[in-house]
């Protein structure tokens, strides 16, 4: 662990990446503590500028912008974070089961999968989320359907390799059931890839999410960073911050978590690691 | 050969290794001559520093690596001072190289014809249509059938040996001064090693070229050098005539590695007599389809693996199975080890058939057959210790973690390891330390047949005599019944009690190996045994055998 946390730390990139995000979490985790009334309280007049007793300022009913952005941080996060996990679970069954079994199971599973690359991802969300009626776990569930295809073609590659490893034959030789193989043996040595397109899908899970809620299709009752872009747009010559304040939160929250993702790929690679 | 010219000389050469290697100098003031007309072999073992070498007299060191002294005279100009343009000047044309693997040395994307005639017109202003003539007269020197047609041909149309032979077309076109050949007939099987030596020293006594060759493999050495610098970590132990280093080698290490070779004399083993057969295939049948999709569509290739093999290991017996790549050898023992799923045929553990059952069924039968793998670093679970590994075969099977550990434990010691290397992980072995893991593990479920699928060739030849002594040690203490795979009869010969000849997936020979190798009955297994590289050593050399193994 502390080796790689050597390795991680070499990059200074990364290492920002990751202050930035805690930063993030912990706005998330403490954050409505200082706001009590929540995101969609009238506090002041409408748009007062940045800094005008409103640290960044008030929109074009008199919501603090403030509140917005730490309810939102907590939005995006759960979003994203509850999306990918389900994606991983998805692709990494269905990938891993397809590049175990291989032959017709793969085949089968595959074009499974190809069906819903074959569909742009972006209005395959919009769709399920205007069927669903807008809601935090519809917004979930559509997230996580559009993004694990690619974590299953990427698990399933892994276990193609690792099927034919000598060491997987040493343990169905052995008597192994196939569940002891896949679980303890296969999917610990494919768990640096994983990690590392999980933490980029993080990112883009976010900021799905947020193009969705700028469309207006996400939950009206929660509070959320694409959502403030989206009703600030209409004001954006008059107040230009209710857009760029949270437009600059989710690229910096982006941001780090792709330099984290980075990061952990340089860490995790096994051929770097030798240098 | 007194007034010997010398092409090449390399006087007191150091290699640094990046920092934080595990030595400061991959080659440390190393000095030799090459002279026109003659075969020098560098031989030594993996990480001995024989490839770094031949990588410097190119210019080819990897990033990092860097020659830090002494000089390499090439006709009294010194290569580590030449200027990258001089030093392209002379690669290919004055001074060529051949390499281990022909199928990655060549670019797949380019006729074989249009890749030679790069090198001649990189470095000549010939014309296209000479250059063609001359390419054609080169296929024709090496022997490549039908020149005319394989110049249109793309590399992997070309077999191993046709590849080869090709890339010695290439380093001969411009009749260099000197041939650098690294491990060029490693990659190939037996017999089409012998054809290659045998070119390579048609061609440098018809050409009085220097041929610089390296090889890990005595056997090679003994087939063609005239001289020989034998090579040990970074350093050359010794020089000199190959009669005299191989006859009557005076560095304990040279000594060493000599008697490590394997000798083709059959040992004689006490065998129970009529011993009941344990394990038998019956017209055991496989073969692989390639192509083909889940809607259906034409099988494009089948390739027949296994056609009909019968073979019958009797209890406490050793059988060989022998062949050369793609022969099937690999096959059958999965297919007996369950590994693969084969056609059609019986497979008899005792009288039970085990082809038929499902892998439920199977279990219990499961830990009676048990395999060592070759690949010492492929075979072991990268994040599993190596107590975990080699206790939970038992625990699988049912037994408490305890006295599974305990077992591990106890294995480790039985293979001549230290018992405390349970709580490491297997990257912190060598190959040979790891092979010894292989075995433990294979020999935790108590199993009655061990199948060992050429569990010494990806070992270097004095590691490779331990593990091959270990396992010999080990079946006659517990009795073990062995399915030994090898493509390497010298191994054969030292382990095996009855041998199996293989080719294209059917067995054209089958008796007692003393018996196979002193009166081959079937023309191929002739073949084979006529191609083994220098089948004098390890026969009658005047080594004390006993003596050089006790200081290896």
């Amino acid at each position: 662990m502390k080796a790689f946390w050597n390795r991680f730390s070499r990059s200074r990139s990364a290492v920002v990446g990751l202050a930035f995000f805690a930063l993030v979490v912990i706005v998330a985790l403490a954050g409505p503590r200082f706001f009590p009334g929540g995101p969609f309280q009238l506090v002041a007049k409408p748009f007062l500028a940045p800094g005008d007793g409103y640290l960044f300022g008030t929109d074009m009913l008199g919501r603090d912008v403030t509140a917005g952005l730490v309810y939102g941080a907590r939005t995006s996060l759960v979003i994203g974070l509850t999306s990918t996990a389900i994606a991983i679970l998805i692709g990494a069954l269905v990938g891993g089961i397809a590049g175990y079994y291989g032959r017709w199971v793969d085949e089968a599973l595959m074009r499974w999968t190809e069906i819903f690359q074959t569909i742009p991802f972006f209005i395959f969300a919009i769709l399920l989320v205007a069927v669903l009626a807008p809601s935090v776990k519809s917004v979930i569930f559509a997230i996580a359907v559009v993004s694990w295809p690619p974590m299953s073609r990427l698990v399933r590659g892994e276990f193609m390799a690792m099927r034919s490893r000598e060491f997987v034959e040493a343990c169905i030789g052995m008597g192994m059931s196939d569940a002891r193989v896949i679980f303890v043996h296969i999917l610990p040595n494919c768990l640096s890839p994983v990690i590392v397109t999980g933490s980029l899908m993080v990112a883009t899970a976010i900021l799905t999410e947020s193009a969705l809620s700028f469309l207006g299709l996400s939950d009206p009752n929660l509070m959320s960073w694409g959502f403030m872009v989206g009703a600030g747009r209409e004001f954006l010559q008059r107040a230009p911050w209710l857009c760029a304040i949270p437009g600059a939160a989710i690229l910096l929250t982006v941001l780090a978590i792709n330099l984290i993702g980075e990061g952990l790929s340089d860490a995790l690679n096994p051929r770097l690691r030798q240098l | 050969m007194s007034a010997a010219e010398t092409v090449l000389e390399v006087r007191s050469l150091t290699v640094d290794l990046p920092e934080g290697a595990d030595r400061r100098h991959a080659v440390a003031d190393v000095s030799f001559e090459l002279h026109r007309n003659e075969i020098l072999c560098l031989v030594g073992e993996s990480g001995s520093g024989k490839s770094v070498t031949s990588r410097a007299i190119m210019g080819l060191l990897a990033h990092g690596v860097r020659a830090s002294s002494g000089e390499i005279l090439f006709r009294g100009e010194d290569l580590l001072r030449a200027t990258p343009k001089r030093m392209r000047e002379l690669r290919g044309s004055r001074i060529s190289m051949i390499f281990q693997e022909p199928m990655t040395a060549l670019n797949p994307l380019k006729r074989v014809g249009d890749q030679v005639d790069e090198v001649i017109a990189v470095h000549t202003g010939t014309p296209k249509a000479k250059r063609i003539e001359r390419i054609v007269e080169l296929f024709d020197a090496v022997q490549l059938p039908e020149p005319r047609r394989l110049l249109r041909s793309f590399p992997h149309q070309l077999s191993g040996g046709q590849r080869q032979r090709a890339m010695i077309a290439m380093a001969l076109a411009l009749e260099p001064a000197i041939l650098i050949a690294d491990e060029p007939t490693t990659a190939l099987d037996v017999t089409t090693q012998a054809q290659i030596l045998a070119l390579i020293h048609r061609i440098q006594g018809e050409r009085h070229m220097g041929v610089l060759f390296i090889t890990h493999d005595f056997g090679v050495v003994s087939e063609i050098a005239d001289r020989v610098a034998v090579m040990q970590s970074g350093k050359i132990v010794e020089t000199g005539s190959a009669p005299q280093v191989l006859g009557a080698p005076r560095h304990p290490y040279t000594r060493s590695l000599i008697a490590a070779i394997p000798s083709l004399v059959p040992k004689e083993r006490k065998r129970a007599a009529d011993a009941p057969a344990l394990l038998s295939a019956i017209a055991l049948e496989k073969s692989y389809r390639s192509g083909g999709s889940l809607l259906g569509g034409k099988d494009h290739r089948v390739v027949h693996a296994a056609k009909r093999i019968d073979l019958t290991v009797h209890r406490g017996e050793t059988l060989g199975l022998v062949g050369e790549s793609g022969s099937g050898k690999s096959t059958v023992a999965r297919c007996i080890a369950r590994l693969a799923e084969a056609d059609g045929g019986r497979i008899l553990l005792g009288d039970v058939d085990l082809r038929p059952l499902s892998r439920r069924e199977l279990r219990p039968y499961r830990r009676r057959i048990q395999m060592v793998f070759q690949d010492p670093y492929g075979s072991l679970n990268p994040r599993r210790t190596v107590g975990q590994l080699i206790a939970e075969g038992p625990m699988v099977h049912g037994m408490r973690e305890r006295e599974a550990m305990a077992k591990a434990s106890s294995l480790l010691e039985l293979v001549g390891m230290d018992p405390r290397a349970v709580g490491r992980y297997p990257h912190e072995f060598s190959g040979g330390q790891r092979q010894r893991i292989g075995i433990a593990r294979a020999l935790a479920l108590d199993p009655e047949v061990l199948v060992a699928d050429e569990p010494v060739s990806a070992l270097d030849v004095s590691i490779q005599a331990q593990v091959l002594k270990l396992l010999a040690d080990i079946r006659d203490r517990l009795h073990l019944t062995m399915l030994f795979i090898t493509h390497d009869l010298r191994v054969a010969a030292q382990v095996c009690d009855t041998i199996a000849v293989m080719r294209y997936g059917e067995i054209v020979e089958h008796g007692a190996t003393a018996e196979v190798f002193r009166n081959p009955q079937n023309a191929y297994t002739r073949e084979l045994l006529a191609a083994v590289p220098g089948k004098e050593l390890g026969m009658a050399t005047g080594i004390d055998r006993g003596g050089a193994e006790a200081s290896a």
